[in-house]
């Protein structure tokens, strides 16, 4: 993901939630295509991107609350027998630092939906790719009015984020999904600061480096369900909720590695309920 | 008011004159003496308005004051602009010739340190809680980035960030001469660097933002520290108390149930929540019944759910 990376090179701070709501005071900014027409040959490799609409939905607010703190969901809908599946769901966030957010592969347990939470750093157009089966990409945008969301950390506390950093935890959802009797849904969180590069140690005066979970696989059993990409837009404490059809294993696992090469590992039974 | 005064002085020295009036003088011309109201003897609190920080009111929305002793003055929380900071200086030297000796900052939130500038001179320490230097290291440019757009350049240009070099790890006791003010570092709650100020002698207490009256508490920290801090510092034997926001109040510690309401009620909801598997973008549902008992509750209360959320999520 040479991608990622040199978007790290560029990218700014880390986000905190400033204590004051945005006000009514509107940005001058108005929805521009221009940044999204300058960047997305780079990130998608030049390919004819499809109008997804119809087929991708992306759910965001549209004034986010905490621009620190932004959820997307990104959700392909496949109409009633067709074929194809989901091979790759890329969430772009065009006026950040690092546009690029994550770059999610999916594996064979079925995705159709990934939802994060992402740091907003301007207002912005957030653009949500999905490639098929078929080769073929297929692009849908939002506008979302959030500001400030990757200029400052986002620990509430910091002692305590410190002090979990690694943590793993796994939620199954017993709900089924409305699309599909077969799909669950679950959620994986690591407790990550996922430091940008940019913010400076009181104490030491220098940098805090940069340092961010860059991949972050889960497994049904032995089959892939996913690999994230992330970077620094990905908010503090990554959380990943996705959807899937499951295979029977009795145990999901995650593995995540982060900038600094460390890895986090942790595994979990199969509730009677998500299977 | 100040347009006045600028016209005659034009009229009298001509445009020039003007010109050095505006750009040397504009602050000391318009700036009084910040309306602070003695609640116990050498005791003084301004009461900031429940609003979100403008130009128009000078980010004057916290509560801030002073403590006077035989030797010295105390200044706790400097307020939402330099031009604040200074009407209170102004305040302080028109009820005591004492000079400040310390600046106390009860965390690290805009309106509570933007004025600290107003008071940066040899003899005077500012004090705060052992997180506060990182907290303003983190988040300091970032204030003062996202307050340009709502205090206007004038303001903002006047802002330093002044971290504090007397750090409370706990408890520790600072005297302004026969006049012991108890200063107390709190686990994470309101945000992760929360300090109170006690007043030995009147038993006044300083809540700083651990105690919002009005204005709608804002989780900044944790949901979860801030309801056992509340519990704590209910314990508390004060003869009245002064919120970061509200009116200053003597029914204590009853005061302190709003927030303990309000709190426990976001905790719940989003609770709840959590354990449905609601998604968070659903987290904004949350201690809706509490809509009409605060100011600004919808500017703040989506932003509290989803801080909630975030941090019950992992329970």
């Amino acid at each position: 993901m040479g991608r990622l990376a040199a978007g790290l090179a560029v990218a700014a701070l880390l986000c905190a939630p400033p204590p004051v709501h945005s006000q009514s005071a509107e940005q001058a900014d108005q929805p521009s295509e221009k940044t999204w027409a300058e960047i997305k040959d780079n990130i998608f490799n030049g390919i004819t991107l499809e109008d997804g609409s119809g087929l991708v939905a992306l759910e965001t607010p549209l004034r986010a609350e905490d621009a620190a703190i932004v959820p997307v969901t990104m959700r392909v809908t496949l109409p009633e027998g067709d074929p194809r599946t989901v091979k790759r769901l890329t969430l772009v966030i065009d006026e950040n630092p690092a546009p690029l957010a994550g770059v999610f592969d999916i594996g064979p347990s079925g995705v159709t939906a990934i939802s994060t939470r992402v740091r907003v750093n301007s207002y912005t157009y957030v653009h949500a790719a999905a490639e098929l089966s078929d080769g073929k990409t297929y692009v849908v945008k939002n506008y979302v009015k959030a500001s400030g969301g990757c200029s400052a950390p986002a620990s509430k506390d910091e002692t305590e984020a410190a002090a979990n950093l690694g943590a793993l935890k796994f939620k199954q959802f017993s709900a089924p999904d409305e699309a599909s009797e077969k799909t669950r849904e679950a959620q994986i969180m690591i407790h990550h600061p996922n430091y940008s590069g940019m913010q400076m140690d009181q104490v030491t005066r220098y940098y805090i480096p940069a340092n961010f979970v860059e991949e972050l696989k889960v497994w049904q059993g032995d089959s892939l369900v996913f690999t994230m990409n992330g970077a620094i837009s990905i908010s503090e404490d990554p959380n990943i909720r996705f959807t899937y059809i499951p295979n029977g294993a009795d145990h999901f696992r995650a593995e995540a590695r982060d900038t600094k090469g460390r890895v986090f590992k942790a595994e979990w039974p199969a509730e009677a309920g998500a299977m | 008011m100040h347009i006045t005064a600028i016209n005659k002085i034009a009229c009298a020295f001509g445009a020039l004159a003007l010109f050095l009036f505006a750009s040397l003088g504009h602050a000391a011309a318009t700036e009084t003496p910040l309306p602070v109201k003695q609640i116990a003897p050498g005791v003084y609190v301004f009461e900031g308005a429940v609003a979100l920080m403008t130009s128009a009111n000078n980010g004057a929305i916290a509560n801030v004051g002073f403590i006077v002793g035989d030797d010295a003055a105390a200044v706790i929380d400097t307020g939402g602009s330099v031009r604040e900071g200074r009407r209170l200086a102004q305040a302080i030297r028109s009820v005591t010739d004492k000079p400040v000796r310390y600046v106390i900052n009860t965390h690290m939130h805009p309106d509570h340190v933007f004025g600290n500038a107003a008071f940066e001179k040899a003899g005077v320490t500012f004090a705060g809680h052992k997180n506060l230097p990182r907290a303003l290291a983190s988040h300091g440019q970032n204030y003062i980035d996202k307050f340009r757009q709502f205090l206007g350049e004038a303001l903002i240009a006047e802002v330093k960030i002044i971290p504090p070099s007397l750090l409370v790890t706990g408890e520790m006791s600072l005297d302004l001469g026969n006049r012991p003010l108890t200063l107390r570092a709190w686990p994470t709650a309101h945000t992760d660097n929360d300090l109170t100020v006690f007043d030995n002698a009147t038993g006044v207490l300083f809540a700083g933002d651990l105690l919002m009256l009005q204005h709608i508490p804002v989780v900044d920290g944790s949901v979860r520290g801030w309801l056992s801090a509340l519990n704590a510092l209910e314990g508390i034997k004060a003869s009245q108390a002064v919120p970061g926001h509200g009116p200053v109040v003597t029914n204590w510690p009853e005061a302190i149930e709003d927030d303990q309401r309000y709190l426990s009620l976001l905790a719940r909801d989003v609770r709840g929540l959590v354990a449905k598997g609601a998604p968070i973008s659903q987290a904004a549902s949350a201690a809706q019944s509490e809509k009409d008992r605060w100011g600004l509750f919808n500017e703040y209360n989506t932003r509290n759910a989803t801080a909630a959320f975030a941090e019950l999520e992992w329970e």
